[in-house]
């Protein structure tokens, strides 16, 4: 089984230096891209079908086709490394170990964009990887890979790490704009797009790191390499991770499409003993619950999306029987209301109303009507009625434990109490 | 008053943009970490080297979460309080340090040396539950370790 971005991550997980990344063959895709034009990596990505790994799973190549190459320059390129959805863990392991890899596929990204600029948009939690990047885009730029005229090519790339302060609403394309030019991170109406209008107004791509590290391995083996990766028609490699009451939590490197069940019950090791699978998140928190009937749905874009809920980050966080469903999907709201960017009325009013109501329901105080009011803001906060994709995202889990974990919701007003 | 160490790289930053305003929160990075916090006063120094108007600069300081418009601590304790260290005992992990300190999430002891809050999910979950201390994170954190670690910071 090939693992094209982990293959070379030490057990201790220290950064590869730049002498042991360049010996396993590392910034041999960046001497094959010089001899490319723009048009040519764009179509190579395209026919690739990589998708985009921070969550939303647009096509890589086609994203980057709407800049327009004649733009007068600055154009930027950014690396979103703001990874902070709830459950998700898996760009902090590519970061922190292979940072080459993530500054070769950056390379690859702005010179098929013509971009002379490119920030990483690092979460501040990351110390560990903001020390290996910097120390990375040091070693980079001393050999000739960063700077002005790369290997002789003419092409110019500048790189900067710059370290957010921490605000969920940052990882959202726009938002993340408005931060780098510091201001606060709220969205952007789209049109335009920032592929035309971005940072400071200039043509942008913002790309997530996982996205990024796939680059240099499909330049060195090709489209159809890639391809042949997945299980299924969505190309590539996933890091995939699993947390929550399971024996062996962690991350791997897995073909694209294995199924939950193999992910939770191998890799994963299973349950901890005298627990049952209850249900999962498969792609953070803002992902619609699967449960025991969805265990073999494969773990891609198109397969998620037809059992009802989205890939997301592919982290999965599990839901087991002794851990009490509405506390956890509390406990999910509570986190989305406190980090709501409060420049929508629907989301900055609507989500702490949701907090209150599950948190009533959990400590006994809940009404059946409850229930009506919650199903109300799902469809209220849902797509179309927010100016970001923050609230419905918000929705997901709630709306799908309404649907499977609908007798716990009533057990607690019932009851009266949580029977956990 | 800013100092010259801190004018020095607030300066660096503004090279970086095309317009001082774009540094903003750079800025008051830099400040926070030569002061731990940013006061009503700093915030004042700030936006007047910035040509802001101090509302303005507060809107951005206000809100993100880790720059701290109220005094902290030496050590600032981020408990992880999102959903896998949910799952896996952050409740009981929380519980603990709240009596180990005598505080609560948004106070600070009484000798200056710790502030606790919460704080959204530290990408570690796998490894959960799990708390940072300035910049040492910490994972698989059980209740009994609480001493153990909290000596460390003096």
């Amino acid at each position: 089984m090939e693992r094209p971005l982990t293959q070379h991550i030490r057990k201790d997980g220290r950064p590869l230096t730049l002498k042991e990344y360049e010996a396993v063959g590392g910034y041999q895709a960046l001497r094959k891209l010089l001899v490319m034009t723009p048009k040519e990596v764009q179509t190579l990505v395209k026919e690739s079908n990589l998708k985009g790994r921070g969550g939303a799973g647009f096509s890589t190549g086609l994203k980057w086709s709407f800049v327009p190459l004649d733009a007068p320059k600055p154009k930027y390129l950014i690396t979103n490394a703001d990874e902070m959805e709830p459950g998700t863990f898996k760009d902090r392991i590519l970061l922190e170990s292979t940072p080459h890899q993530l500054i070769e596929g950056m390379i690859i990204a702005a010179y098929a964009i013509q971009a002379n600029i490119s920030y990483v948009y690092l979460r501040w939690a990351y110390k560990t990887a903001a020390q290996a990047i910097l120390t990375a885009i040091d070693e980079a730029a001393t050999s000739g890979y960063l700077g002005k005229n790369i290997l002789g090519s003419g092409y110019d790339l500048e790189m900067h790490l710059h370290i957010g302060v921490g605000r969920y609403m940052c990882g959202e394309e726009t938002a993340l704009l408005n931060s780098l030019e510091g201001k606060r991170a709220t969205p952007r109406a789209k049109p335009p797009f920032p592929q035309v209008s971005g940072l400071f107004g200039k043509p942008t791509i913002v790309n997530n790191v996982e996205t990024l590290c796939c680059l240099p391995h499909i330049i060195n083996n090709g489209a159809d390499w890639f391809k042949k990766l997945s299980l299924t028609g969505d190309a590539g490699t996933k890091i995939y991770g699993v947390s929550g009451k399971v024996k062996r939590p962690g991350a791997w490197e897995l073909p694209m499409g294995v199924t939950l069940r193999e992910l939770i019950e191998e890799h994963a090791g299973g349950m901890q003993d005298g627990l049952k699978f209850r249900g999962a998140l498969p792609g953070g928190a803002s992902t619609d619950f699967l449960v025991e009937e969805h265990l073999d749905v494969k773990m891609d874009y198109t397969s998620v999306a037809a059992a009802g809920s989205r890939l997301g980050t592919g982290t999965i966080v599990v839901l087991d029987d002794k851990t009490c469903p509405v506390g956890f999907v509390e406990n999910l709201e509570h986190f989305f209301a406190q980090e709501s960017c409060g420049f929508c009325t629907p989301c900055r009013e609507g989500l702490p109303w949701v907090e209150k109501i599950l948190s009533a329901i959990d400590s006994g105080a809940g009404k059946i009507d409850d229930l009506k009011l919650l199903e109300h803001h799902t469809k209220f906060l849902g797509p179309g009625n927010t100016f970001c994709a923050f609230a419905p995202g918000a929705m997901e889990p709630l709306q799908s434990a309404l649907k499977y974990f609908r007798d716990d919701f009533e057990k607690h007003i019932h009851e009266h109490r949580c029977p956990y | 008053m800013l100092t010259v160490e801190e004018i020095k790289e607030i300066e660096h930053a503004i090279k970086l943009v095309p317009y001082k305003k774009a540094a903003s929160v750079e800025a008051l990075k830099v400040v926070q970490e030569h002061r731990r916090w940013i006061s009503d006063g700093s915030l004042r120094d700030v936006a007047k080297f910035l040509d802001m108007s101090p509302e303005e600069l507060d809107s951005v300081a206000t809100f993100y979460n880790m720059i701290f418009r109220k005094e902290v601590g030496k050590h600032v304790i981020l408990v992880c309080d999102s959903i896998s260290c949910w799952v896996m005992g952050y409740e009981n992990l929380r519980d603990q340090l709240f009596s180990r300190l005598g505080i609560k999430f948004g106070e600070t002891t009484s000798d200056g040396l710790f502030t606790v809050l919460p704080n959204c999910c530290l990408g570690t979950c796998d490894c959960a539950p799990a708390l940072m201390i300035d910049h040492d994170l910490y994972k698989n954190v059980k209740a009994d370790e609480l001493n153990d670690i909290l000596k460390k910071y003096s």
